[in-house]
């Protein structure tokens, strides 16, 4: 029986994987936190969201029973 | 028991199912009073949801005492003025009448208009011809030249194509939409292939059918220049294409997008013909050399009911070279604008693909509930009009539908589907 090199060595946990490498962001909502990290060289996809109804809890109530 | 979103989701999916299923037909140029009956004398078909003189943009009253004056309603343009303010005239909107007419949208007793049959439900809509450039009734024109052209349309050119067409026994719209798509149009700012396409099948019975030998020339003429001159067709199209997918209870889909120039107007399938109005906004977009945003009015005309069936700012990636002409952006914008009606629409139609998006079909079947929860606005390409009368175009740009129509629309759907006030 061998002994592998991983079965001697912890694998890095995903959060230590994430901080030993350059940024990936994921920016959701407002774009000027996407924009400012872009021009910063960090790699970042925007999603463009707003709240549903744009916030407008009545509409946003009034598609919930509309099924959207 | 079906739930409301069953209900809901079975209605779109047939109302969107009848857009599709269309089979637009252009068949025939007929006078308006055959076409439409219930024209009469001082009757004036108009673009947009209703409105009357005191609140009629400069355009639109230029084109109004223009079109009185073609009619022989006044004298001359100060007497239709005088007779409009008094009230001597009906305002109606076109699409009360099976209608539809681009940017001031005049439609009159004696005026040509185009005949698009719908096959597959029998329905017919209708349209003016359109004008050409320049100085035209549509952007509000009213001089001598103007009523001159129109005089030709009725008395020259409409005649004519009604031969040519019903030699031909109509011309199936819905491949050369098709291929127009592949050749850089999206049939509201730009239908240089669709009308390219429409004349290399129009020419020969147009040749067949005229015996006038100095017609003709003319008459091809006036069609090979203008590139624009699809889009009347495009419209009636549209049209034809929507009206039997109103009425459908419980449909949250758009049936009807317009604009007369004050307001903007919505219509649902499942509110029937409800209009839902808010201001019209100012359309965004370049001026011709002379002309500033200064000088733009908002927004006109019942040409967004391409919109309504997939087109124009809807199928803004098929025409990469209109999102420049409109400035909107980056022609590799194109297809965003495309993508983002995908938000608010119930299907891709899968007879209507952009090549530039590997051809998926343009996004169709605005669904208002989709556009309030998202907050995205249907994106329309339009022309600018002076907005003083008698001016005409001063440019081109892109108009957002004002997300207040599609919240009315909302209440006034719900209201309809649960039988009960909310909120």
């Amino acid at each position: 029986m061998s002994n592998t090199s991983d079965a001697r060595t912890p694998a890095p946990s995903p959060a230590a994987a994430l901080l030993a490498g350059p940024p990936q962001v994921i920016n959701i909502g407002l774009e000027g936190f996407a924009q400012d990290l872009a021009r910063a060289g960090a790699a970042v996809v925007h999603v463009a969201w707003s709240p549903p109804a744009r916030g407008d809890a009545r509409l946003a109530a009034l598609l919930g029973k509309l099924g959207s | 028991m079906r739930s409301l979103q069953q209900s809901i989701e079975t209605a779109n999916a047939e109302t969107v199912r009848r857009i599709f299923a269309a089979d637009p037909v252009l068949v025939d140029v007929i006078p308006a009073r055959e076409a439409i009956p219930a024209l009469g004398p001082k009757l004036i078909l108009h673009a947009g949801p209703p409105v009357d003189w005191a609140r009629m943009c400069g355009p639109m009253r230029g084109a109004v005492t223009g079109i009185a004056v073609f009619e022989g309603w006044a004298h001359d343009l100060a007497d239709a003025e005088t007779q409009a303010a008094a009230g001597a005239y009906t305002f109606r909107p076109n699409h009360d009448f099976g209608a539809v007419g681009p940017m001031t949208g005049m439609t009159t007793l004696s005026q040509p208009l185009l005949v698009v049959e719908n096959r597959a439900f029998g329905n017919r809509a209708y349209c003016a011809v359109n004008e050409g450039l320049g100085k035209v009734m549509r952007f509000g024109g009213n001089d001598a030249e103007v009523l001159a052209r129109l005089a030709w349309l009725r008395d020259g050119l409409g005649p004519a194509l009604g031969r040519a067409l019903r030699e031909l026994g109509g011309i199936p719209l819905k491949p050369i939409i098709a291929r127009g798509l592949t050749m850089g149009d999206e049939m509201h700012q730009r239908n240089v292939g669709c009308s390219s396409l429409l004349l290399r099948i129009l020419a020969p019975a147009l040749a067949r059918t005229t015996s006038d030998n100095a017609a003709l020339p003319e008459i091809l003429g006036f069609i090979g220049r203008n590139d624009q001159f699809f889009l009347n067709i495009a419209m009636a199209m549209g049209k034809a294409m929507t009206d039997p997918a109103r009425n459908i209870e419980h449909s949250s889909i758009v049936t009807a997008l317009c604009r007369n120039g004050t307001d903007f107007g919505v219509r649902v399938s499942g509110t029937g013909d409800q209009w839902f109005t808010a201001p019209v906004e100012m359309p965004q977009g370049l001026y011709f050399p002379g002309f500033t945003a200064a000088d733009a009015n908002p927004d006109m005309g019942d040409s967004a009911i391409v919109e309504t069936v997939g087109l124009g700012g809807f199928a803004m990636a098929a025409a990469p070279a209109v999102v420049g002409f409109v400035g909107a952006g980056r022609a590799s914008d194109a297809a965003v604008f495309t993508r983002s009606m995908g938000e608010i629409t119930w299907a891709p139609n899968p007879e209507w693909t952009i090549p530039q998006l590997d051809n998926a079909g343009v996004p169709t079947g605005i669904d208002i509930r989709r556009v309030v929860e998202t907050g995205i606005a249907p994106t329309i390409n339009t022309g600018i009009a002076h907005r003083k009368p008698g001016v005409g175009q001063v440019g081109a740009g892109v108009v957002k539908a004002p997300l207040g129509c599609f919240e009315a629309a909302l209440d006034a759907f719900a209201l309809k589907v649960t039988g009960s006030a909310t909120g």
